[in-house]
């Protein structure tokens, strides 16, 4: 069976090209950048060539690249090394909808008394800046905003908070990783002083990420030890991660269009097709800031975990905010910050597509939807006969 | 993923006898759109009361839907003192198992069982009958204390992670964990011992230090997980000898009420768990700040 795959914003298919980037350094060029050897240094220069190609796509300097090991711990960087730096603030301003890499260590801190103020969004997911502007004070050391939610695709205006928060003397730092790749970026135009990208959410593998940092943003290091990163990363680089993220941006340039354009209209398609196909279907989050590669559509009286398995049997992969398929026992905690009603938030599905996606595919699975809807509707207690067979 | 076993597979794709028996004898329901999983079942006896039909619409998982189906099969052909004996290790059995976590799943289907049976003897659903003597532990899925205490008992469980898994209390905000804990400990007794948490240090002579971390630990995990599954949020600001400054956010610092009696909560958890001689008070500065929240 084919597999379809719409979970991208979950992880991404390495591009073949970024593979074949890769394969040198792993049994050949295995040396180690920092050495002192020809051998070593051919590395070493392949690494930078990888860091401008990062620093292209971003619209910034190569030296404020920073190469970790992930998404998360660039988030983790970018704000334990900003607090550490600014030790005498106490308060970092976030958002009920983050990514839990930043939600959980921002919960962490307040527990080791930081004052840590969680902005709500409306229905939508939109940000009321307003209530930003009222909590910014002496006292803040950090804000930490994500660029794009994961889970709707709703995008926030970043570049406006950034204008806001850095005006104000405070650090902004913003988790990007769904954004990189599929809208364009200049950080040398930006106020942006952090931002965190996770190579395998655009075809990199997994197993490496970045924090830029802005000239002149003090942060301090989390990893400790050698010299690598310019000192502010410790720890042998993941050369051929390394450079896979450099083709994988290299590659994302070009195809910026590309998810703008023909990945959107397949989403669109996508999206249009299921809400006219079946009854009590919506969409959550702002349709009019959206990654062009993302819909959350819940489907009312029934349970997301069962439809994803069902949707499996077609060899359709998406995913869902149903409390049933994270092993908690509550749906996602962003739906829920848009007060979504519980109804809709257990039967929610996310579709996210990439620029590996064919017409195809959407129609394959448009076909499939409404049974699969129809067939657990069928089985639920909260649908009457009538409806149910729709 | 999960890794469900062919059964519980086969019982989700091929679901036995769903719908509702026409002009049924007994009606169960449980469960809610809220709590994620929702069952009804409805059976038909027979001249020598037999069950001879029974039906289920379930809302939730493959393993609730797989649960419900294999219970309408457990259940046909028994008379109701028989049906009564089916236990939800008897439906995880027939299922060759469900992941921990998905426990709960088989006992909600042992719950719309005793409800349906209930119904048709004419007594008031008796796990959901929150009389007198059943008090709600877990206000997130709303589970009482005799329901806790039940799969405890029937299921040998001795973890707070182990009554989660098999009926939902303490899986929301984990408020109510310590009180979950102290339920296992009357139920299982000594057996349990080992696992509780470390003893409080309360008694002990603290220094200044010991006493501010341990009172920034029990709010931390006595009082904001609570606050925080309604949108609120509390705040040390300082201690001044027994004196306990806090701020209330959120939802609790509009609430006036709430403000009230949440000052009076964590005053109790500070002097169960730091010192007899703490009082709480707020602070005077914060009381102005608006810190609205949205949704």
């Amino acid at each position: 069976m084919k597999t379809i795959y719409f979970d991208n914003n979950a992880t991404t298919q390495v591009a073949p090209e970024v593979y074949e980037a890769m394969q040198p350094y792993f049994c050949r060029l295995y040396g180690n950048p920092s050495s002192m050897h020809t051998f070593g240094g051919q590395v070493g220069i392949k690494v930078r060539e990888a860091r401008e190609n990062v620093a292209r796509l971003l619209g910034c300097d190569p030296s404020e690249i920073i190469f970790t090991s992930c998404g998360t711990e660039s988030d983790s960087t970018a704000i334990h090394g900003t607090l550490a730096a600014v030790p005498q603030r106490r308060k970092v301003i976030t958002t009920r909808v983050e990514h839990p890499a930043v939600l959980a260590v921002c919960r962490d801190l307040e527990s080791r008394g930081y004052t840590v103020i969680e902005l709500g969004v409306d229905k939508l997911g939109r940000l009321d800046l307003g209530e930003l502007e009222r909590q910014l004070d002496d006292d803040t050391a950090l804000v930490t905003i994500m660029s794009a939610n994961n889970e709707t695709g709703v995008i926030f205006p970043i570049e406006q908070i950034a204008e806001m928060v850095t005006s104000r003397g405070i650090v902004f730092h913003t988790d990007a990783v769904q954004i990189v790749g599929k809208m364009p970026l200049n950080l040398s135009q930006s106020r942006i002083n952090l931002l965190s990208l996770s190579g395998h959410k655009l075809h990199a593998p997994k197993g490496v990420g970045v924090l830029y940092v802005k000239k002149g943003t003090r942060i301090a290091p989390f990893l400790l030890g050698g010299h690598q990163e310019s000192g502010r990363r410790a720890g042998t680089e993941n050369v051929p991660g390394i450079i896979g993220l450099g083709k994988a941006c290299e590659l994302a340039l070009k195809h910026m269009d590309d998810e703008n354009t023909r990945v959107k209209a397949l989403r669109d398609k996508l999206e249009s097709a299921i809400l006219d196909a079946c009854p009590d279907s919506r969409i959550n989050g702002d349709t009019k800031a959206r990654l062009p590669n993302t819909t959350n559509i819940s489907f009312e009286y029934i349970e997301g975990e069962a439809i994803l398995l069902l949707l499996d049997r077609f060899g359709i992969c998406a995913s869902s905010g149903s409390a049933c398929t994270s092993g908690s026992l509550e749906p996602s905690h962003v739906l829920r910050a848009m007060g979504v009603p519980f109804t809709a938030a257990h039967g929610s599905i996310r579709f996210s597509l990439s620029r590996y996606n064919t017409e195809e595919e959407v129609d394959f699975t448009i076909g499939k939807m409404p049974q699969i809807i129809k067939r657990l509707r069928e089985l639920s207690p909260f649908v009457q006969g009538a409806a149910a067979s729709h | 993923m999960w890794e469900y076993t062919d059964k519980v597979m086969d019982h989700f794709l091929n679901p036995r006898n769903v719908g509702e028996v026409e002009d049924p004898d007994g009606v169960g329901e449980v469960g809610s759109l809220a709590c994620g999983d929702a069952l009804k079942l409805t059976f038909k006896l027979d001249k020598d009361g037999r069950i001879v039909d029974a039906k289920f619409k379930t809302f939730g998982c493959a393993s609730a839907i797989a649960s419900s189906s294999v219970l309408t099969e457990l259940i046909k052909g028994k008379t109701l003192d028989e049906a009564m004996r089916v236990t939800n290790r008897d439906i995880a059995e027939y299922l060759g198992g469900l992941p921990e976590q998905k426990m709960h799943c088989s006992v909600m289907g042992q719950e719309a069982l005793e409800a349906a049976i209930a119904n048709y003897r004419g007594q008031m659903a008796a796990p959901h009958d929150h009389d007198h003597a059943e008090r709600i532990v877990c206000t997130c899925f709303g589970v009482t204390d005799k329901e806790i205490e039940r799969v405890i008992r029937e299921n040998g469980l001795t973890t707070v992670e182990q009554v989660t898994n098999y009926c939902k209390a303490g899986g929301g905000c984990g408020g109510c964990r310590g009180e979950i804990e102290k339920i296992i400990q009357s139920v299982q007794g000594d057996e349990v011992q080992e696992q509780l948490l470390p003893p409080s240090r309360k008694g002990k002579k603290l220094t200044t230090i010991q006493k501010i971390q341990l009172i920034q630990q029990t709010i931390n995990e006595q009082v904001r997980p609570a606050l925080r599954a309604h949108g609120g949020n509390v705040e040390l600001i300082d201690v001044e000898g027994n004196k306990v400054i806090i701020a209330f956010r959120g939802m609790c610092a509009q609430c006036k009420i709430s403000e009230f009696t949440m000052r009076e909560v964590v005053e109790a958890k500070l002097r169960e768990f730091v010192a007899e001689e703490l009082y709480v008070e707020e602070d005077k500065d914060s009381l102005d700040v608006q810190h609205v929240h949205k949704g």
